[in-house]
């Protein structure tokens, strides 16, 4: 249906008052000049601040994107303090999408189910590039029942091509269903791995065939952790399902704040101890067949040509690392993917800020450029007036380069580049 | 200026960010005898000439890898005009181009720099050289290009490297690795020491760069010429070396014996030979004995068929 502001610019116009909204629909485009319809799509004056004078100013995004994000360093600093950081790094993930009747609402442009698709898209790629041992399956909640669209999988290309081949919404949602065909499915699971659900809940009810309750408390035994994210409004029973089962609900304010909310579960949780039994998992270091050699792989049952792994155990042939082979069970990776959960286990530390008197003070050339990228701190088209530093090599950096140090390199190039100042020690 | 400029970035405009090794342990030692240190630069600045000339717009960034830091050696956005591709080489014929010149300058402020900061202690036998430091400098930099809009030169990471690998920067430069894949930076890789780089050989296998060893140290500004100066998008016309055998197996944490399995931490995802009742790296302690974990996902796997 229509947003507010829409209904609102057409009802002032006061003959076409007696038109039926579903008309209002179709003839948008005739309805409204292009102008008008700029603004409703695009909400420019949230875009819009007013400064202590009175007068409006666009928003600085650069500066109010750095803050958020130093913001949010600073709580994932703040969690874990301990000495010993333990996280989840074998995930094993529900995503339930409903596509219920209210999927089809369209306050979320072009529909509450496209932006759901796309951002789940977009999710489990992230989810695969943080977490390369963990495996995702997806889940639909359409017509009052819910169906896995994709078994438990650690490809994130099957995942994608199975979300974005039928999306169509109908019928009721029920929340007790999804939450028993997810707990059926995570029971099979290893005890190692940490089990969670993240459902996207549009509807505004559930339509359940029995006491939800009990299967919440299912859920709460096999320690199911659930996490919630509505597209309407804050419901009672979604915030009972999260508080009992230890995840988090929230609601999504718009597409944008969508996108940051379920990207949120994309880097692993704190291991509880109680969720996951710690464990040594048998795995298996497959090397890479020789170009040119002719052999049946177990995954396609098909004979290729070179480029293919050997299982170690029982050298049955599989096309793609990480998975588990089909002959003999054991979990196949190769060393890179698990050198890639290694960043989570040693993060590096947040960067201080420092203003420019101090650094004028100081007045050293080498404090003048980031030590990262060369870019000039003192440039004054930097506009945010102060750059960062490391607490422990004390290099300076640009504010850009602090975004891209912490969110995709992990490595500080300041520590990087010292000598005896390298406290990692993973060995390889 | 600048306008007219950004509308030329076609495909075939590179960003080369160069990695060079002035590690003093490498050069000195018995396994670089074939190729001097000088020899070395020469082949590398007729290199370095040789891209800046293939096409106006190119770009050109150096950055020495030592033993005790890394840094910035030259840019050749930085540096004017008229020294880049200088005037002054076709002129006066006896002097230095202002381009070598403005190279050698800084990589002898480096290289004393770098002795500056050396430890009594570091002496034994061929110490590694900081790739991990250098490779997070230029995927800044790359970056920062990045930032510059949707026209910019294509950017790509050459490492010129002969150290031995240093374990303890595993972590460091499989970091880089990732993030370098992640923005679809491919790193190129000319080992010029005695032995293969393994994480040479990983960081290219994984961005989709281009890993070689050369045989004949001599002929190196050959190689490097017909290999790497190429920009990415003529790269699918041409055969370029394939890629050898990359050795993927894991080394475990207790006695760095390279495995073909091995068991796996599952909180911190540390590799061990042999069971262990608790985990060295990150102390927690094991439930289940291994003999139950694998009947359990045994059982598992029965149930399905």
């Amino acid at each position: 249906m229509n947003s507010i502001e829409h209904r609102a610019v057409s009802n002032s116009r006061g003959r076409r008052l007696n038109r039926d909204e579903d008309e209002d629909d179709e003839d948008e485009d005739n309805d409204m000049s292009a102008w008008e319809k700029a603004y409703t799509d695009e909400r420019s004056w949230e875009s819009l601040q007013e400064d202590e004078s009175g007068l409006l100013r666009p928003i600085d995004n650069t500066s109010i994107y750095h803050a958020q994000y130093r913001r949010r360093i600073r709580s994932i600093s703040s969690t874990s303090t301990s000495a010993r950081i333990q996280k989840g790094l074998i995930r094993y993930i529900y995503v339930v999408m409903d596509f219920s009747r209210a999927a089809a609402e369209m306050d979320f442009k072009p529909s509450r189910m496209a932006v759901v698709a796309k951002h789940v898209e977009a999710f489990v790629r992230e989810f695969f590039d943080q977490n390369p041992l963990s495996q995702i399956g997806l889940v639909a909640i359409k017509d009052g029942v819910s169906h896995c669209l994709t078994d438990m999988g650690g490809s994130p290309e099957s995942h994608i091509k199975a979300l974005m081949k039928k999306l169509e919404c109908s019928g009721d949602a029920s929340l007790q269903n999804a939450l028993e065909l997810v707990h059926e499915c995570l029971n099979q699971i290893p005890s190692y791995g940490h089990r969670e659900v993240i459902i996207l809940y549009s509807a505004l009810s559930t339509c359940d065939p029995g006491d939800i309750m009990e299967t919440i408390q299912k859920c709460k035994k096999s320690k199911i952790r659930c996490s919630i994210l509505g597209l309407s409004a804050e419901m009672f029973i979604c915030k009972h399902i999260c508080q009992e089962t230890g995840g988090s609900y929230a609601i999504a304010l718009d597409e944008f704040h969508l996108k940051e909310l379920l990207l949120e579960h994309a880097p692993p949780p704190p291991a509880i101890a109680e969720y996951a039994i710690a464990n040594l998992i048998k795995m298996g270091f497959p090397q890479r067949a020789a170009e040119g050699v002719v052999s049946i792989c177990v995954c396609h049952k098909e004979a290729k040509v070179g480029a293919g792994y050997t299982c170690p155990k029982c050298k049955a042939r599989v096309c793609e690392l990480p998975t588990e082979c089909r002959i003999c069970g054991l979990t196949l990776v190769s060393s890179p993917h698990l050198a890639r959960s290694y960043h989570h286990l040693f993060p590096i530390t947040p960067f201080d800020e420092v203003s420019f008197p101090n650094r004028k003070i100081a007045g050293q050339k080498s404090y003048e450029t980031c030590f990262g990228c060369m870019h000039n701190l003192m440039d004054p088209g930097t506009g945010s007036g102060y750059c960062v530093t490391c607490p422990k090599c004390k290099k300076y950096f640009c504010l850009d380069c602090d975004i891209y140090i912490h969110e995709s390199l992990h490595n500080c190039p300041g520590c990087e580049s010292l000598r005896h100042s390298n406290s990692i020690n993973a060995g390889g | 200026m600048a306008p007219i400029a950004s509308k030329l970035y076609t495909d075939d405009v590179s960003l080369v960010v160069l990695l060079l090794d002035t590690n003093p342990y490498f050069w000195t030692s018995s396994s670089s005898s074939s190729l001097s240190f000088s020899h070395f630069i020469s082949h590398v600045l007729s290199f370095v000439n040789s891209i800046l000339l293939l096409n106006q717009l190119n770009q050109v960034v150096i950055i020495a890898t030592g033993h005790n830091t890394c840094g910035y050696i030259y840019d050749s956005s930085l540096s004017s005009v008229s020294s880049s591709i200088s005037a002054n080489e076709s002129s006066g014929d006896a002097k230095m181009p202002a381009f070598c010149s403005e190279v050698l300058k800084s990589l002898e402020d480096f290289v004393k720099n770098d002795e500056s900061l050396s430890s009594v202690d570091a002496g034994n036998g061929v110490g590694s050289s900081l790739l991990s430091g250098s490779l997070s400098m230029a995927l800044c930099y790359v970056q920062r290009v990045f930032r510059t809009g949707p026209l910019h030169p294509q950017p790509r990471i050459l490492c010129l490297h002969g150290s031995p690998d240093g374990p303890e920067q595993y972590v460091a430069v499989m970091n880089s690795i990732f993030s370098a894949q992640r923005s679809m930076v491919p790193v190129d890789s000319c080992v010029i020491g005695a032995q293969h780089s393994a994480f040479l050989q990983q960081a290219s296998y994984i961005t989709g760069g281009v890993y070689l060893k050369p045989q004949y140290l001599d002929g190196l500004f050959q190689y490097l010429s017909t290999v790497f100066a190429t920009d990415l998008h003529s790269r699918k016309f041409i055969q370029l070396p394939k890629p050898v055998g990359v050795d993927f197996r894991a080394s475990c944490f207790c006695h760095k014996n390279t495995i073909d399995m091995g068991y796996i931490c599952s909180v911190c995802l540390s590799i061990f030979c042999m069971p262990h009742k608790k985990c060295s790296t990150c102390g927690s302690e094991y439930g289940q004995a291994q003999s139950d974990a694998s009947t359990l996902s045994g059982q598992k796997r029965k149930e399905p068929s």
